[in-house]
């Protein structure tokens, strides 16, 4: 078996357009088959185990074992609470099973800082992704609003091919009713047509746009402030914006494919972004980029915990509440993308963005208040106040893209 | 149906209370776009009102969709309490 897997060849998911070719060859049957509102559900599961098959082959095929071995575990986490959430519900079993979902995702996060950025063999491609998937639903699951699950449903799922390798992160319920329920034929007419275009504007994210900011920007800028040296310098700034472009149209375009492949599979996935740079506040901003992950935060970490601090009465100042859990909600998001200091500061830089830009919020609030009182007009609000709302919010976003992308560690320690 | 009045009436005065908005004449407005419920906002409605009505709302349900307008939020109140 491993043999014949680490020759068979490796194709990473949307990597070059030949992939297209056969992902769209091998959709046909799927496609045909939900215009006359079918499912055949043994041939799309061959068709994503295959997919699945080859992105974890040739010399990655140490990372097809650790997924296997990744599922089962999950498996039997989620069977396991299942069983345990029809008679009981305790705080410290729940809290267990959450940490024993998250320990695969922890130790492959600590391994490369322990020896020497090697990574952990447990660890493979969308080992978060799907990590997310498994935490909210023992969440629902505690909620009581997930019950009467299955092993199928719950694989397809977690191992649905379009989004497994970076998101965007679905949610079960609502993952389970597209699924089980064929889209009628004049919606579906509708995801292939929304699917095409996706297609064709990720093509012109990636393969374009991303590509030549990359080749004609970023790379040069890097090198002329590698050169230059020092703690910042004019490129740096160069790099800044270039790999803050970068990003966005690289991810975007990625989101877009999965968004697409998933459509023609006649799965609505949820989008990942939208016109994130034209965000007036960074409230704004984090609805508006990743958003599947921002949402899955705010909904999992930063409410639930919110829910716990107000329901125990841990401070009496609502505003200090907020602040403490966007601390929580962003450390723990930097924390994720990896334990580095880059990514930790990152996380700190909005948790704290935030924080102004609540204070910001409410101090509007106040004064408008006073001034409706006193009769007098709202503080102004017009095409000029919003170009500068979104010229800071942009530059605050582009200077933490900064601090994200390392380079600055590159900079200071090369 | 008094009872139901209640619940609205009980409602407008909470959202008043914790946010200072008054919210009676615009009852079927997405409160989130309106500016006023955020996540955190909306955190402190549910435990307000759970303490008010002796209801339990999960809070997996507390999404965007479900409660985004003051009607929504009247409506779900009415239907745990009957749950």
């Amino acid at each position: 078996m491993t043999q014949w897997l680490e020759n068979l060849p490796n194709w990473q998911p949307y990597g070059d357009p030949t992939y297209f070719g056969y992902l769209l060859l091998g959709l046909i049957p799927i496609v045909i088959g939900l215009l006359y509102g079918r499912r055949f559900q043994v041939y799309e599961a061959l068709f994503s185990f295959t997919f699945i098959l080859l992105m974890f082959s040739g010399s990655k095929w140490v990372q097809f074992y650790a997924l296997i071995g990744y599922i089962v575990w999950q498996l039997m986490l989620i069977f396991g609470y299942q069983h345990y959430r029809k008679k009981a519900d305790q705080g410290w079993v729940f809290y267990s099973a959450i940490f024993l979902s998250i320990l695969p995702l922890i130790l492959v996060k600590i391994h490369p800082v322990f020896n020497h950025g090697k990574m952990s063999i447990i660890g493979f491609l969308g080992i978060s992704y799907l990590t997310f998937k498994v935490v909210a639903m023992l969440m629902e699951m505690r909620d009581d609003v997930l019950k009467d699950l299955r092993v199928w449903p719950v694989t397809r799922f977690l191992l649905f091919m379009p989004t497994l390798s970076s998101g965007p992160i679905d949610r079960y319920r609502r993952f389970e009713a597209d699924y089980t329920t064929a889209p009628e034929r004049s919606v579906y007419l509708d995801y292939l047509q929304s699917a095409t275009w996706n297609i064709m504007l990720g093509f012109f994210y990636k393969f374009i746009v991303a590509y030549y900011i990359n080749l004609y920007l970023l790379i040069p800028f890097k090198h002329a402030a590698l050169s230059q040296g020092g703690l910042f310098n004019l490129p740096t700034i160069g790099v800044m914006y270039a790999y803050g472009f970068y990003l966005f149209f690289d991810f975007a375009g990625y989101s877009l494919f999965a968004i697409a492949i998933s459509k023609f599979m006649g799965i609505n996935t949820p989008i990942n972004f939208n016109k994130p740079f034209l965000a007036k506040n960074l409230k704004e901003f984090w609805n508006r980029w990743h958003m599947t992950l921002s949402f899955w935060f705010r909904d999992y970490v930063f409410m639930r915990f919110v829910l716990m601090m107000t329901r125990h009465k841990v401070f009496k100042n609502r505003n200090v509440t907020a602040g403490v859990a966007y601390m929580v909600n962003m450390l723990l998001m930097g924390f994720w993308h990896g334990l580095t200091w880059f990514y930790i500061l990152y996380g700190f830089l909005h948790a704290l963005g935030l924080i102004v830009n609540d204070w910001w919020l409410r101090q509007k609030k106040q004064k408008n208040r006073a001034r409706k009182k006193a009769g007098l007009e709202p503080l102004p609000s017009n095409w000029f106040t919003n170009a500068v709302a979104i010229f800071i919010t942009f530059n605050f976003t582009m200077f933490t893209f900064l601090v994200f992308s390392g380079f600055l560690n590159q900079l200071w320690h090369h | 149906m008094t009872e139901d009045m209640n619940v609205q009436a009980e409602v407008i005065a909470i959202i008043d209370d914790l946010f200072m908005e008054d919210v009676s004449d615009m009852m079927d407005e997405d409160l989130f776009d309106a500016g006023v419920l955020d996540s955190m906002a909306v955190v402190e409605l549910v435990v307000a009102l759970e303490n008010k009505f002796a209801i339990k709302v999960p809070v997996s349900e507390m999404g965007r969709d479900d409660w985004n307008t003051a009607d929504k939020i009247v409506e779900g109140v009415k239907e745990l309490r009957n749950a």
